[in-house]
């Protein structure tokens, strides 16, 4: 943690603010809205806040690149902004080539990745202070951001975990927690102006469903694996088909995933630059009249996907991993309740049943 | 097309903050959370637990003590109809005792009445019988001269006696 501040106070040293003329393609030339709306929802080396006609207010970011031969190179972005080169770089497109033609890995601080920093340690400071209030409130009720957000942990333990996962659920909890707070915060802070649209980059949503899909992987019983290289209830021949089926289900999981909470997210930002960019279409501003109602409907519209999406993505995932960790009983699976208790269990009705409950007895 | 496809450096930042993330929030943030969530709900759930128990046994103490109530009333009617019974037997038995006694008393009285009578009646029997001897010895003494006189008299006498 105190590394990772470091490392980020050491690169922030490349930030510089800067007022430049104005891009030349919003005075003369015809605006292109396409443009100007993948530049917003795209990410970039320098974090653009506005635009005057005295200048462009721009942070430039650290860039860090590594060359396989040549080792680590960092410096500011400015010195390759505007079509700028530096040493053996310079930005195409928003993507850091050298000109010599070698191989590029970029690991530069970019716009999103300074959000991500941020937003990260938003949560770190949110979730520890309500921990704080937690200890230090003990048997008493819960007060400020503590009470804000408690209905939400509890529902997310309740609804999600325990309803999707089963009496396994506290060992994923930490997880769905995360995953669900992180995508919530972030895409509320990707609507506020001038941030960075982060849980929209499919780079972001890939790196979660990918985490999700190695954790459903590796908590898979016997069971799990069994139904996929050995669907029950299906004659030997077909598995020919029905093995890579299961297979390419497995992957399309987290990729749906991955796809949905981009799309979503992505597609929100587009369509309020789009009903701005009607102004800018239309040189009026008595088109203002219709594309403020607008935009501001969805952006509260907006609002409302950003805690649907944290959910949706948080519930599939905890589906997910539900389905890999279940036991085999067909008379359950309807049964997703309250009781995990296993038929024989519930059958048994004896206190000793009671108190053996897999999630009593293992914490 | 740059948006649909992930950038490296991103995707490596994303990965190992979102790691970094998940393990302080996990160590420093959940684990105390959902902890004292479920000391909390345990609490609770014991506190209304133990409400329901004293709810339970205050209305045992209640109905036992309605029922002591109920039996002590119950066993106070019962005395009093005893009583009563007691009483009216002890009366009843009273007035049997009391006119058996005056029966008997009357009875005697009845017996002591009529000895009495026949003991007067008895002694009248015997004056008379007395006067009859005396009255014909002192006939006799006169009379006995003339035996037809004798036997007239004699005759006279017993006519009297027999009349008696």
């Amino acid at each position: 943690m105190k590394r990772l501040l470091t490392l980020l106070l050491c690169l922030c040293t490349f930030v510089g603010f800067a007022a430049e003329p104005a891009e030349s393609g919003e005075k003369g030339g015809a605006f292109n809205p396409g443009e100007i709306i993948l530049h917003h929802v795209a990410d970039s080396h320098e974090w653009h806040w506005f635009s005057t006609d005295n200048g462009n207010f721009v942070t430039y970011l650290p860039i860090i690149a590594y060359q396989p031969g040549k080792g680590v190179a960092a410096f500011s972005s400015e010195k390759v902004a505007e079509g700028k080169t530096y040493g053996n770089f310079k930005l195409e497109d928003e993507k850091l080539v050298a000109i010599d033609g070698s191989k590029v890995y970029d690991f530069s601080i970019t716009k999103n990745v300074a959000a991500l920093a941020m937003s990260s340690l938003l949560l770190v400071f949110i979730f520890s202070s309500v921990a704080k209030s937690y200890r230090s409130r003990v048997g008493q009720a819960p007060s400020g951001l503590q009470s804000l957000l408690e209905p939400f942990i509890v529902f997310i333990r309740d609804e999600v975990g325990k309803k999707s996962i089963g009496p396994k659920y506290e060992r994923y909890m930490p997880y769905l927690l995360t995953v669900f707070f992180f995508i919530w915060f972030n895409n509320l802070l990707g609507l506020t102006p001038g941030a960075a649209n982060l849980s929209g980059n499919i780079a972001v949503t890939m790196a979660l469903a990918v985490v999700t899909l190695l954790i459903t992987l590796f908590s898979a019983n016997k069971n799990y694996w069994g139904h996929i290289f050995a669907p029950p209830g299906v004659p030997w021949p077909l598995y020919i088909i029905m093995v890579p089926v299961e297979l390419i289900g497995v992957l399309v999981k987290p990729f749906s995933l991955m796809i949905r909470l981009f799309a979503n997210i992505t597609a929100g930002h587009i369509i309020i630059l789009s009903f701005i960019s009607l102004i800018f279409i239309f040189r009026s501003a008595a088109t203002g009249l219709i594309s403020v109602p607008f935009g501001l409907f969805i952006s509260l519209l907006e609002l409302l996907v950003s805690i649907l999406q944290a959910y949706i993505f948080t519930l599939l995932t905890a589906m997910y991993i539900g389905g890999a960790v279940e036991e085999h009983h067909h008379e359950e699976e309807h049964g997703h309740g309250e009781d995990f208790g296993t038929a024989e269990q519930r059958a048994g009705g004896s206190n000793v049943a009671h108190l053996n409950r897999p999630d009593v007895a293992t914490h | 097309m740059s948006l649909i496809t992930p950038e490296f450096g991103l995707l490596f930042w994303q990965t190992l903050i979102f790691l970094l993330l998940l393990l302080l929030l996990a160590k420093f943030a959940w684990k105390p959370i959902l902890g004292s969530l479920k000391e909390r709900e345990d609490s609770i759930d014991n506190a209304l637990k133990m409400a329901q128990q004293a709810k339970e046994e205050m209305q045992n103490l209640k109905a036992g003590n309605e029922k002591l109530l109920a039996d002590a009333r119950k066993e106070r009617d019962q005395m009093l109809k005893e009583g009563q019974a007691m009483a009216a037997q002890f009366v009843e038995q009273a007035k049997t005792t009391a006119s058996a006694e005056a029966g008997r008393i009357t009875q005697q009285a009845r017996e002591a009445i009529q000895q009495e009578k026949n003991a007067a009646l008895a002694e009248v029997k015997n004056t008379a019988a007395q006067l009859s001897v005396d009255i014909a010895e002192r006939l006799l003494r006169r009379e006995l001269a003339d035996p037809t006189a004798q036997q007239k008299l004699v005759d006279e006498y017993l006519k009297d006696v027999k009349l008696n």
